[in-house]
């Protein structure tokens, strides 16, 4: 994981024309190089609470037991994945507050196409996942056509999103449809399906992200966009793309978990997930003004809250004070992050 | 220079030579005329001091110039051919880059990102990054713009190698009209010589036209072979820099003042 973290700069190599590789100026070098990276604090924070919860805690026969490691990557899926779209929109510079509407829609949409339209299962699907790419499109035209921040616009289609789909549901469960039950089983109902796409999508966007166009531009707008605009770089359609990264992915999400609890529920989804992945964006090194962010660092963030969700009740904490711990957990984290990045930049002015 | 029509329309055809040529050009927001008639030209090689104050219309020139704006009326030519500079990118590809002191950089971004900023070499689906920074090295180098490494974060560097990187990004992507918007503003002696010198070595390229929008005439005589002064919307001085003097400019413009001043104690 450490190998991982260090790979991730936008330079993408060693800086040029440092000579004097001695082999323990290297293992300095990369310890330095290491501890440099945003996603090292979070990277031990992450550490520290498996060791904690694994060995230390009261819970530590049960942590590394293989259920429960199911379970936490179940829960640590669904917020990685959304965790890298809300990174690509915050890194240029927006936010989708509506994704886990989205998310709540999605698997409503794919029954309401089986049973009362007779669409076939597949074609079900991607109906669905192309509802979250009109979800972003429209998150696009109101923020980036209409100039409303997106901090508003999203919230609204949110809540129109998950007005359509009350209505719709009459705010009841529903099953599974037939069809969708072979192929769900590789989306979401397999044991390790969550954390499969997850990691398929973290090396996916990482390399979106640090190694192309999109992933430059999308930095280049966030960074500065009266700048980046002048170079000819297209913000707009940047944004656009980023808001329908994020509803597709979302929309993703949302099947999944339906296939994995085997219920179509409308209480899932909503602002739960959806905040859990901006925190993990964030405590990852994604700064909510835009310009910086790292998929590995959602990723990170995304693991550590996992964690953190699925230790407590691993102890027996009761289900009461655990908002209060989390909240006290993120702040934490990011106090711990704000301070080691001021003490990190001392140290590289010294 | 130009015969010119009444109507403003016609002219005769501009003498070869001229990289840019600007005619009769206006520019109004609402009420507010911020070009009243602009009559500029830039010869291939040449580097020319557009001096004015603030308000003056420099800006609004250059985002006309540099397909950002529209100009009411009027009409451009590049290389004697009329043209309509409908984008950005139109401008690019006629060869017009602008090069804003602070804004042209992606601080979070490597040199050689920016250096490549919407021009990146790519092998599909990845971007080039050895290739482009190589690439970048040398021509940095080849420029005389001495900055640590192509690797670093643009905002670890100085004002004054932030600009010089833009400068250098507009030569490396073909630009043979160069607009420096303020290129000097918020510099020390020290940083304004770096690019200073760049400019020199562009000129001495001799296929790269510049011109220098400022307001500090003192810094920018040294090296421009003709300045133009812009007031009020027009052009109402142009001599060749060695015929002109930073004290004959400094009595244009202590002119101007005296006039702003003595009309407010009218209007007062």
């Amino acid at each position: 994981m450490s190998e991982t973290a260090e790979r991730t700069s936008v330079a993408g190599g060693p800086p040029g024309g440092q000579a004097n590789r001695s082999s323990p100026g290297l293992l300095r070098r990369a310890t330095v190089g290491f501890m440099q990276r945003r996603e090292a604090t979070v990277f031990v924070v992450v550490v520290l609470l498996i060791v904690y919860f694994g060995f230390i805690s009261s819970g530590r026969s049960t942590f590394f037991t293989k259920l429960n490691l199911i379970v936490l990557s179940q829960v640590a899926g669904p917020i990685i994945i959304i965790a890298i779209g809300e990174v690509f929109l915050l890194i240029c510079g927006e936010i989708d507050l509506s994704v886990g509407f989205t998310f709540t829609f999605a698997p409503f949409l794919m029954h309401y196409l089986i049973d009362f339209y007779g669409v076939p299962g597949i074609p079900a699907i991607i109906i669905s996942l192309l509802m979250g790419l009109a979800v972003g499109w429209v998150n696009g035209f109101l923020t980036v056509t209409l100039g409303l921040p997106s901090f508003i616009t999203t919230l609204g289609t949110g809540f129109a999103l998950q007005g359509i789909m009350l209505i719709t549901s009459h705010a009841e469960q529903s099953a599974i449809p037939g069809p969708v039950q072979g192929i769900g089983h590789w989306i979401g109902t397999y044991a390790w399906a969550e954390i499969g796409w997850a990691i398929i999508f973290v090396i996916i966007f990482h390399l979106v992200l640090r190694r192309t166009r999109w992933g430059l531009h999308t930095i280049a707008v966030g960074g500065n966009q009266v700048g980046a605009q002048e170079a000819g770089v297209k913000a707009g359609r940047i944004k656009y793309g980023n808001f329908m990264i994020t509803a597709v992915l979302g929309a993703f999400v949302g099947l999944q978990v339906a296939f994995q609890a085997s219920v179509i529920d409308p209480s899932s989804g909503g602002y739960t997930p959806m905040f859990y992945s901006v925190a993990a964006a964030v405590i990852g090194g994604t700064a909510l003004l835009g310009g910086s962010g790292t998929i590995i660092g959602a990723f990170l963030g995304s693991m550590m809250l996992a964690v953190l969700i699925d230790g407590f009740p691993v102890i027996g904490v009761s289900a009461n004070p655990l908002p209060l711990i989390f909240g006290a957990a993120i702040l934490l984290a990011m106090i711990a992050n704000v301070q080691f990045a001021r003490l990190r930049e001392r140290g590289r002015a010294l | 220079m130009t015969t010119v029509t009444p109507d403003g329309q016609g002219t005769v055809a501009a003498p070869a030579g001229d990289a840019l040529r600007v005619e009769h050009i206006r520019k109004r927001f609402g009420a507010v005329t911020a070009l009243r008639d602009i009559n500029l030209h830039l010869a291939k090689g040449e580097v020319l001091a557009l001096l004015g104050d603030n308000g003056a219309g420099k800006s609004t020139l250059m985002k006309i110039l540099c397909g950002f704006q529209q100009p009411g009326g009027g009409r451009i030519l590049v290389n004697g051919q009329e043209v309509v500079i409908n984008s950005v990118d139109h401008a690019r590809e006629l060869g017009i880059d602008v090069v804003y002191q602070d804004l042209a950089l992606v601080n979070q971004l490597s040199v050689y990102h920016n250096m490549f900023l919407n021009r990146e070499m790519v092998r599909w689906p990845f971007l080039s990054n050895k290739k482009m920074r190589r690439i970048a090295r040398e021509h940095l180098d080849e420029l005389g713009v001495d900055i640590p490494s192509v690797d670093a974060d643009v905002a670890k560097l100085s004002g004054g190698q932030r600009q010089a990187i833009a400068v250098a990004r507009a030569v490396f992507t073909d630009a043979k009209i160069l607009l420096l918007d303020e290129p000097l503003a918020a510099m020390g002696a020290k940083e304004a010589a770096l690019i200073l010198d760049l400019v020199r070595d562009l000129k001495q390229r001799g296929d790269v036209s510049v011109m220098i929008i400022a307001h500090n005439y003192g810094q920018v005589l040294e090296i421009s072979d003709r300045v133009n002064l812009l007031q009020h919307g027009e052009i109402t001085f142009d001599k060749p820099s060695r015929d002109t003097s930073v004290t004959e400019l400094n009595d244009i413009v202590v002119e101007e003042y005296r006039r702003a001043l003595a009309e407010r104690h009218k209007t007062a």
